[in-house]
């Protein structure tokens, strides 16, 4: 059990897959086992781009690869045990293609999107590059459990999108921001627990302590650095924000640099839980609750602290919070450090629920944006409240329209938003401007 | 290190297919956002829309390439209108965000299974260049101009390319000396001011938007035609910020910034990539591997960008007070 989860490779929005995965069997995704080094190669000078197709068990024969790159284009099928080989020269990054026609009919990918995978060769001689095959196993399912599961993984996104959202909303509402580095933030907390949890073998709660500690340290940093020298400028907002791009680019590419394109597995010992219909795992259950917490506890100091009334007075009107003796900058610096650590929390809980990798954040920045401006720019309730309906449409959507166009449909949603009510459901009309 | 050879790399890349698709999808940009003040962040789904409607046109039904490359135009405008529409009376931030999400929707409504049959899914349509190459009348053979050597095709993209970017900057200049110039200006300057002569200002906004984006859909084109091939991944929105780059290299309200720009900025990547690559491989720099020094050109458009934007907002041409980011 716990080998197919820590197997559930992935983008996020996969719990629906997760599910499938434990409904069904299971076969190990590229990025898992592209750093197994073949012992049965001792002399090293071949290179092996190799694999294996089997569909319910069984191998699947005279299914087509197409593999590019370093100046390889060749071609390859699966024999009748349904393994695959290619011997290349070079070390590098392949790319390997499955020809979907050539599988048999009632069979396709598990992910439709992922008919393209790499094999890197950089370090290892052999790379396995598999492809989970199976079924559409939901469709079986009866209707109103479709839905009930749906649900259950749309709070549970929605939830973890929320906790992220805040932080977007907090630095909006007091500096005016749209931070397009924010999904670089969540990225950040799913990396640096990968590195303390998997690889330095912290206990989890030690290495989310540290994680959350350098996510706070992470938001200080970069208010310190950058966006504080930046207001003191007077650089208009849509300038900050192609800034803030550019440092999303950077700061990516920098997490490639640090921790290499693959995915991390980020694994615990999970247990699987059923509710009814609803099969998920404690670690979904803790991390639904551990978002619960923390929204809580910013509702509470929003509302009930003196730190959390005036920065809500400086998302009002800094000029007048200025006037009334609040430290505005003070303010701003105390928002950044929160977001920071509320950010890296969310990316922990995404992590250990689909795994971390550099391009996590800027994945959900879109959803991120979207869940904000749904529930109405710069207000924190509201932003919770965006991120939960986004999340619902997100997994809702795919039991209507194909499930890789899901991300679309809240997209699609957020526009549809702006059209109708640019205020967003809980904002007020003076922000649309 | 081979330094002629990376010199020389550098120097084709000024005028390469590449450089010539980003100085084409610029100079829309320089409209939307040099002479209009959009915040268009979705360049790369116009350049995306008219590969697609093009490529579509020759494969799907199966026209004339003059007809096809028109398909693609209309495609465009009418990607400008749905995304234009209902959200050029929103602030400039919230177009951002919306353009952004737009070209991302695009994208997965390119690489969906659903559309398969029409636009190849996440593999992309291949083999609709045929009527293209067929136009070239330049005779099979290599042609060397000192420092590089072109084949005959390879020739033929270029004097194309570059042909239509020359013809695009006249027509800009044209356009932006012309009365409606002077009203984009205006409206970049002071919408409400325009507003007040009588001027549609929405109206305005929404030309300046489909004219911008033809531009694009014309770089998408040519960056298709010369791959004989177009995939969804590649139009992602590192493609729009990569031109964003190059825009404010150059100058965002000028005509000849968007050209400069596009040559220096890719000459520069692919320069920096051929040195940090020779010194990778002499072992100069232990903690990079190969595959890490192509990321380095993504660094360099992440840090151009804000580097700009912080000190030089009016680029390498612009004036200053030309700049302008609407609040």
């Amino acid at each position: 059990m716990s080998y197919q989860l820590r197997a559930t490779l992935g983008r996020f929005g996969r719990l629906a897959a997760a599910l499938a995965i434990l409904l069904s069997i299971f076969i190990g995704p590229a990025a898992l086992a592209a750093d197994n080094t073949d012992p049965s190669n001792p002399n090293g000078s071949a290179l092996l781009i190799k694999g294996t197709v089997k569909n319910e068990k069984k191998p699947v024969e005279g299914v087509e690869f197409h593999i590019t790159g370093n100046g390889v284009d060749e071609k390859v099928k699966s024999g009748a045990d349904g393994k695959w080989v290619l011997e290349v020269t070079n070390k590098g990054v392949y790319k390997v293609e499955i020809n979907l026609e050539t599988l048999p009919k009632d069979v396709g990918l598990r992910d439709p999107e992922a008919n393209v995978r790499d094999a890197n060769l950089t370090i290892t001689n052999t790379a396995a590059v598999l492809f989970p095959l199976g079924k559409d196993t939901r469709v079986v399912q009866p209707i109103g459990d479709q839905i009930l599961i749906r649900l259950f993984a749309g709070l549970n996104l929605g939830l973890l999108l929320a906790v992220a959202a805040i932080g977007i909303s907090l630095i909006f509402g007091t500096t005016g921001l749209n931070n397009f580095a924010h999904g670089e933030m969540v990225t950040f907390g799913a990396l640096f627990t990968w590195l303390f949890h998997a690889e330095l073998k912290l206990p989890l709660l030690l290495a989310a302590t540290f994680t959350i500690i350098l996510g706070a340290a992470f938001g200080w940093a970069q208010d310190a650095a950058l966006w504080k020298p930046l207001r003191k400028r007077r650089l208009g907002l849509n300038q900050m924000m192609i800034v803030s791009i550019g440092l999303s680019i950077v700061l990516r590419q920098v997490f490639i640099l640090g921790f290499d394109g693959d995915t991390k597995v980020l694994s615990g010992e999970y247990e699987s839980v059923s509710l009814g219909p609803i099969l998920t795992t404690s670690s979904s259950l803790w991390s639904m609750l551990i978002s619960v917490l923390a929204l809580g506890f910013v509702a509470w100091f929003l509302t009930r602290t003196r730190i959390g009334k005036a920065a809500r007075a400086v998302s009002d009107n800094s000029s007048l919070a200025a006037a009334t003796g609040i430290n505005v900058e003070r303010i701003i610096r105390i928002v950044w450090v929160m977001a920071g650590a509320l950010t890296a929390l969310s990316g922990i809980l995404y992590g250990l629920q689909f795994q971390a990798n550099y391009l996590l954040g800027a994945q959900i920045l879109l959803l991120l944006f979207a869940s904000v401006t749904l529930g109405g720019l710069g207000t924190a309730l509201g932003a919770t409240v965006g991120a939960i309906i986004i999340g619902f449409v997100v997994e809702l959507s795919a039991l209507i329209i194909p499930i890789d166009l899901k991300y679309a449909a809240s997209l699609i949603i957020l526009i549809v938003v702006l059209l109708v009510r640019p205020q967003g459901v809980l904002g007020k009309k003076q922000r649309i401007g | 290190m081979d330094i002629l050879n990376i010199l020389s790399l550098a120097l084709g890349e000024m005028i390469s297919p590449t450089t010539i698709t980003f100085v084409l999808c610029a100079m829309g940009l320089s409209v939307h956002f040099g002479y209009t003040g959009l915040l268009n962040f979705g360049q790369a789904a116009f350049a995306a829309v008219g590969a697609y409607g093009m490529a579509i046109g020759l494969i799907t039904f199966q026209l004339p390439l003059w007809l096809a490359v028109i398909m693609g135009l209309v495609c465009s405008a009418i990607f400008a209108l749905i995304l234009g529409i209902p959200t050029l009376r929103l602030r400039a931030d919230y177009l951002a965000i919306v353009t952004i999400a737009t070209s991302e929707v695009f994208r997965y409504f390119m690489t969906t299974i659903g559309f398969a049959k029409v636009t190849g899914g996440s593999n992309g349509l291949s083999q609709f260049g045929k009527q293209f190459w067929a136009l070239n009348p330049i005779p099979e053979a290599d042609y060397n101009f000192g420092f590089v050597t072109y084949r005959s095709d390879q020739l033929f993209v270029l004097i194309v390319g570059w042909g239509t970017i020359i013809l695009g900057a006249l027509v800009l200049r044209l356009l932006m000396r012309s009365p409606w110039g002077r009203v984009l200006k205006g409206i970049r300057e002071d919408e409400d001011a325009v507003r007040s002569l009588g001027k549609n200002v929405f109206a305005y906004k929404l030309q300046s938007l489909i004219i911008g984006g033809m531009f694009a859909s014309i770089g998408g084109m040519i960056f298709v035609l010369n791959l004989s091939n177009v995939q969804p991944q590649t139009w992602t929105t590192n493609f729009t910020f990569t031109i964003w780059s190059v825009l404010l290299l150059g100058g965002a309200a000028t005509i000849l910034g968007p050209i400069a720009g596009g040559m220096i900025f890719l000459a520069l990547i692919s320069l920096t990539q051929g040195i940090m690559g020779a010194m990778v491989e002499m072992g100069w720099l232990p903690f990079l591997s190969q595959p890490d020094v192509a990321q380095i050109r993504f660094i360099l458009i992440g840090l151009s960008l804000m580097l700009l934007v912080i000190f030089r907002p009016q680029g390498m041409f612009g004036n200053k007070r030309e700049t302008q980011f609407n609040g």
